[in-house]
């Protein structure tokens, strides 16, 4: 038996258009894995990633067909065993754990019996043995009360548990190869910490080969000891991952980190220019031509081969570059630029948005609510509650916690879309109406609204033409050539051209969408931009480009933005001041700089701790568990049950103080400023980074 | 108010909707077969008057109850007239009917089951449960008992089937608009200030077009069958206007001795029938919707 576990050579796969085309996906990719390494595989979407996944375990999409190569796992080629050998293989020897647990667990079935079945099938295991493996199973993935879980059904779990499920269902064959397709995306970063380490803890004691498919640089970081970047199908780069992490040689890997929001580094992130080919688009030589810095004619003319660098180690670096010693040589790989001017913590700047004591609750109302107090039911605790905020002229105001917490909420009611119970919502001075139908068209005009998925926020029978003239009709008078010269001039300022006026939005990728979301915001010519997790369903790349984008309009435009984001890099690179949101309640406020510092707020430091760095070593803390709550608690603390600096009965029973850290810094907690102050977390400086050469300040 | 020149912008782009149906139609094997089959028989209703060889009411008294020849190509009926003259004229007015009352069924029911949808909440309610009750009751039986009551008549037939149909298509128009109503581009209208009448034709209306067109295909199917059973019953397209159904029933005594009359009438029928679902079929996979699930009532 070969030490390799798996080898796969010069793999072309494609499939086949309706005018009979084959379009290639996977492009003649090499690559090997011994037993028991980790290697993360990472690139944009679309570049054919979970494609080479699945390959993995001998499949492809209806239609898709390999062209040349092979896939050989312990020396067998996959995709020359039959179906009935291929299934011996898969589940047992290779198992997959997708991205969304939700959909890949049958919703009828009790958990329990969906992992049975896997053992059942796989190892034939049967009665007392069977249910005591899959209590096994469950507790190893550190499922509480396992017992009573097998007994659930899939809906009855949190999406954190839900992936623990999968992982079980994964490991129930014992294989020896895990590929793993984007585990944790869509997982707040809390559960997302925990899932790293449980798969990091299991790679640790059973030895299983991973593969690791993400779009997230620190999740890799944390799970991989090898690191693979794919573009448009092909292999660019792949070595030892604090080789690549700390120098990358491919163009486009640096492209790739240089894009990344970093917790440690508060600025904006280099963004990358253009999109990866799709199938049968690009042509020949070097796919990264078209964005490439360091490209020239031979580029353009031959295909570089994957070749070895100089670097030596234990994991081969190879890099498929004609150049890489010319990028080698040019010093600097991400540079992060602080682009966006910082408001001054100004204390005279004019008041927006002022929202005071508001209370947020989606409890029935009129008939129903009558209903619901005649039978006695016990009325829900308030979603959002007792919230008090300003948003100043031109600043950004982050808010920032786990799904769950309200932020969407919060937005909803600014935008007069779901009143709220109680408080106090001024706007520019007035009191502003609770429904959208009683505002006055200015007040429609000032406010504006970017959504999360440009998707599902453009209508998708409009073209782009209609979508922007939608705003300058409703609140300007203008006729049809001018409403046509605005909007041509509005695609330009979200860098697009007037060549798109005519398209649909399902022929734009996912950030040409959202700058149109953008440009349709903008003609209103707003005072208060509500972003809403816009950024959260792009690429990290083309993530990079719609914040650079969106601090370029409001330097231009002097909007104020209520930025909504779970994600503390982005909001660190982007927002002034950051409102730290736990079960609809504040527990931290002040400007981005304070946040970042100690003393934190308990759940700010329990946020902070669980980001992954795109560093290797900067392995996070996981500081409270990962229990879900469906509820806020009735009193004390919001955050009482999952603080992992608990004090006593008292954060059970009084309403944290608001103390006072500095100008506009507000921390809601029992426990002493000073005692705050002294964090286990330690951001890992800028300096610290430069050092390992994977940020190198533009200085 | 929209200025002139949108006018040609929204001409090109219904174009360009037909033209996409059109090419999804066609890249399905079934849906070609169907689309032909149709237009055969929408040629042979439109241009019947001006190629049958006889009048309707023309009778040959030598030949009753004769065989296909190449005088009489489908033979006659017990009265002598040349079937292949009728046949050809006997879908016009089924055809006529049903597509005029699935226009209507499609229009009211369409246009109610979205507003319901876009409206929500207890007139939602309440007009759900009482469509419920309606759909509750066979449709055919509906169609018979208004058409007793108030006799047979080309008007009476489109309004009664357009009614009855028009039921079925508010639940339908209602799920699909209600897939669209929590969406965030609405979500945007209502936060941007837009009037619920632009929201409901501007945005939610032109997501329905497809599944409207879908509905209208499925209507008229429907309606042929209704109309041809009425008209068998002796309640739908009255004497003397040549009709499949009434054929069907003025023939079948003789079935044993001369299946001319009842063959052909019934070959035409199943064949636009068939073609009509082919067709509806295919539209429906090309734009995403399963009609599987659904059966007529």
């Amino acid at each position: 038996m070969s030490q390799k576990l798996l080898e796969v050579e010069g793999l072309t796969t494609g499939f086949r258009t309706q005018a009979g085309q084959v379009l290639q996906v996977l492009r003649n990719v090499s690559l090997e894995m011994q037993r028991g390494e980790t290697l993360g595989l990472v690139g944009e979407s679309g570049c054919g990633k979970t494609t080479f996944g699945m390959t993995l375990l001998g499949h492809l999409r209806p239609g898709g067909q390999v062209m040349a190569g092979s896939v050989r796992f312990e020396g067998v080629d996959l995709f020359g065993l039959g179906p009935d050998e291929l299934a011996k293989i898969r589940g047992q020897r290779v198992a997959v754990i997708p991205q969304s647990a939700s959909s890949a667990l049958t919703p009828t079935m009790r958990v329990g019996e969906q992992i049975a079945e896997v053992l059942t099938l796989h190892l034939g295991l049967a009665g007392a043995e069977l249910q005591e493996r899959v209590l096994e199973l469950l507790t190893r993935v550190h499922l509480p009360q396992v017992v009573e879980l097998v007994r659930r059904f899939p809906h009855e779990l949190s999406g954190g548990q839900l992936q623990r499920v999968a992982i079980a269902m994964g490991l129930a064959g014992k294989p020896e190869l895990l590929v793993l397709d984007e585990p944790t995306t869509g997982l707040d970063v809390t559960t997302q910490a925990h899932i790293l380490d449980l798969l990091r803890e299991i790679q640790e004691s059973t030895g299983t080969a991973m593969l690791y498919i993400s779009h997230d640089m620190g999740a890799i970081a944390r799970v991989c000891d090898r690191l693979a970047v794919m573009y448009a199908g092909e292999i660019v780069e792949d070595g030892a991952i604090d080789d690549v992490f700390a120098d990358p040689v491919h163009p486009y890997t640096r492209g790739l980190l240089g894009s990344v929001p970093r917790l440690s580094y508060a600025g904006l992130p280099q963004a990358m220019a253009g999109r990866p080919p799709a199938p049968g688009e690009d042509a020949v030589g070097c796919a990264f031509v078209p964005r490439c810095a360091f490209a020239d004619e031979t580029c353009k003319t031959i295909d570089p081969a994957l070749e070895a660098t100089s670097r030596a180690g234990a994991i081969p670096h190879l890099v498929q570059c004609h150049h890489w010693q010319r990028v080698l040589a040019s010093g600097a790989s991400g540079q992060m630029r602080d682009l966006k001017a910082r408001m001054e913590q100004d204390a005279e700047a004019e008041p927006l948005l002022e929202l005071t004591e508001v209370d947020i609750t989606y409890a029935k109302r009129g008939l129903a609510a009558l209903v619901a107090r005649w039978r006695n039911e016990p009325e829900p605790p308030t979603t959002v509650s007792g919230f008090t905020i300003t948003i100043h002229r031109g600043e950004t105001l982050a808010l920032v916690g786990e799904s769950g917490s309200g932020k969407s909420t919060i937005a909803r009611t600014i935008a007069g879309l779901l009143p709220p119970r109680a408080g106090q919502i001024d706007f520019g001075g007035q009191d502003l109406a609770s429904a959208v139908e009683g505002r006055p068209a200015e007040m429609h005009r000032k406010i504006q609204i970017i959504f999360q998925n440009p998707d599902a926020s453009l209508n998708p029978r409009h073209t782009v033409k209609q979508i922007l003239d939608a705003p300058l009709r409703l609140y300007f008078e203008m006729d049809g050539k001018g409403r046509l010269d605005r909007s041509g001039a509005l695609l330009e300022e979200v860098r697009l051209t007037p060549r798109y006026l005519e398209r649909h939005p399902g022929q734009m990728s996912g950030g040409e969408k959202q700058r149109v979301a953008v440009a349709r915001a903008f003609a209103a010519e707003p005072d208060l931009v509500l972003c809403d997790e816009v950024t959260s369903a792009l690429d990290v790349s083309v993530q990079a480009a719609v914040l650079e984008l969106l601090a370029g309009l409001q330097a231009n435009r002097g909007a104020a933005y209520l930025f909504i984001s779970h994600d503390l890099a982005v909001v660190r690179a982007i927002a002034d001041r950051v409102a730290v949101l736990y079960q609809g309640r504040i527990c931290e406020v002040g400007p981005v700089a304070e946040i970042y510092a100690p003393p934190y707020h308990p759940y700010t430091e329990t946020l902070l701790a669980a980001v992954p760095e795109p560093a290797p070593g900067a392995r996070a803390q996981l500081l409270a568990k990962d229990v879900p709550e469906a509820e806020p608690p009735t009193r004390g603390c919001c955050f009482q049950r999952r603080c992992p600096r608990r004090i006593g009965s008292i954060c059970d029973d009084e309403a944290p103080p608001s103390q006072f850290v500095a100008e506009g810094h507000i921390i809601r907690c029992h426990i002493p400023l000073a005692d705050l102050g002294e964090s286990q977390v330690d951001l890992i400086s800028p300096a610290e980074i430069a050092t390992q050469g994977a940020v190198v300040d533009g200085k | 108010m929209r200025s002139l020149s949108a006018v040609p912008m929204r001409v090109a782009q219904s174009l360009r909707w037909f033209a996409h149906i059109w090419r999804s139609l066609r890249r399905s094997r079934q849906g070609t077969i169907g689309l032909m089959i149709v237009i055969v028989h929408m040629f042979i209703a439109v241009a019947s008057p001006y190629i049958v060889p006889y009048a309707h009411h023309d009778i040959d008294g030598k030949n009753r109850l004769a065989a296909p020849s190449a005088e009489h190509p489908f033979g006659t009926d017990s009265f002598g007239r040349d079937l292949f003259t009728r046949v050809l004229l006997g879908g016009r007015a089924a055809i006529g009917v049903a597509l005029l009352a699935a226009a209507i069924a499609v229009l009211w029911g369409g246009l109610l089951g979205i507003l319901l949808a876009f409206i929500g909440g207890r007139v939602d309610e309440v007009l759900m449960r009482l469509v419920d009750a309606l759909l509750a009751i066979p449709g055919l039986l509906v169609v018979l008992l208004i058409v007793v009551a108030l006799g047979t008549g080309f008007s009476v037939l489109i309004l009664t089937l357009g009614y009855a149909y028009g039921v079925t298509t508010v639940r339908v128009a209602r799920g699909a608009a209600l897939g669209y109503v929590a969406s965030d581009f609405i979500t945007a209208a209502r936060a941007r200030g837009e009037r619920k009448t632009n929201i409901v034709l501007r945005e939610l209306i032109p997501n329905l077009l497809d599944v409207l067109l879908v509905e209208y295909v499925m209507r008229a199917s429907w309606a042929l069958t209704a109309i041809s059973s009425l008209s068998y019953l002796g309640f739908g397209i009255a004497p003397p206007t040549p009709d499949w159904g009434r054929m069907v029933f003025e023939n079948q005594v003789m079935l044993a001795i001369s299946p001319w009359g009842t063959l052909f009438p019934v070959f035409a029928l199943a064949s636009l029938i068939i073609g009509i679902n082919l067709a509806g079929d295919a539209l429906s996979k090309a734009i995403g919707l399963d009609r599987s699930q659904e059966a007529p009532t």
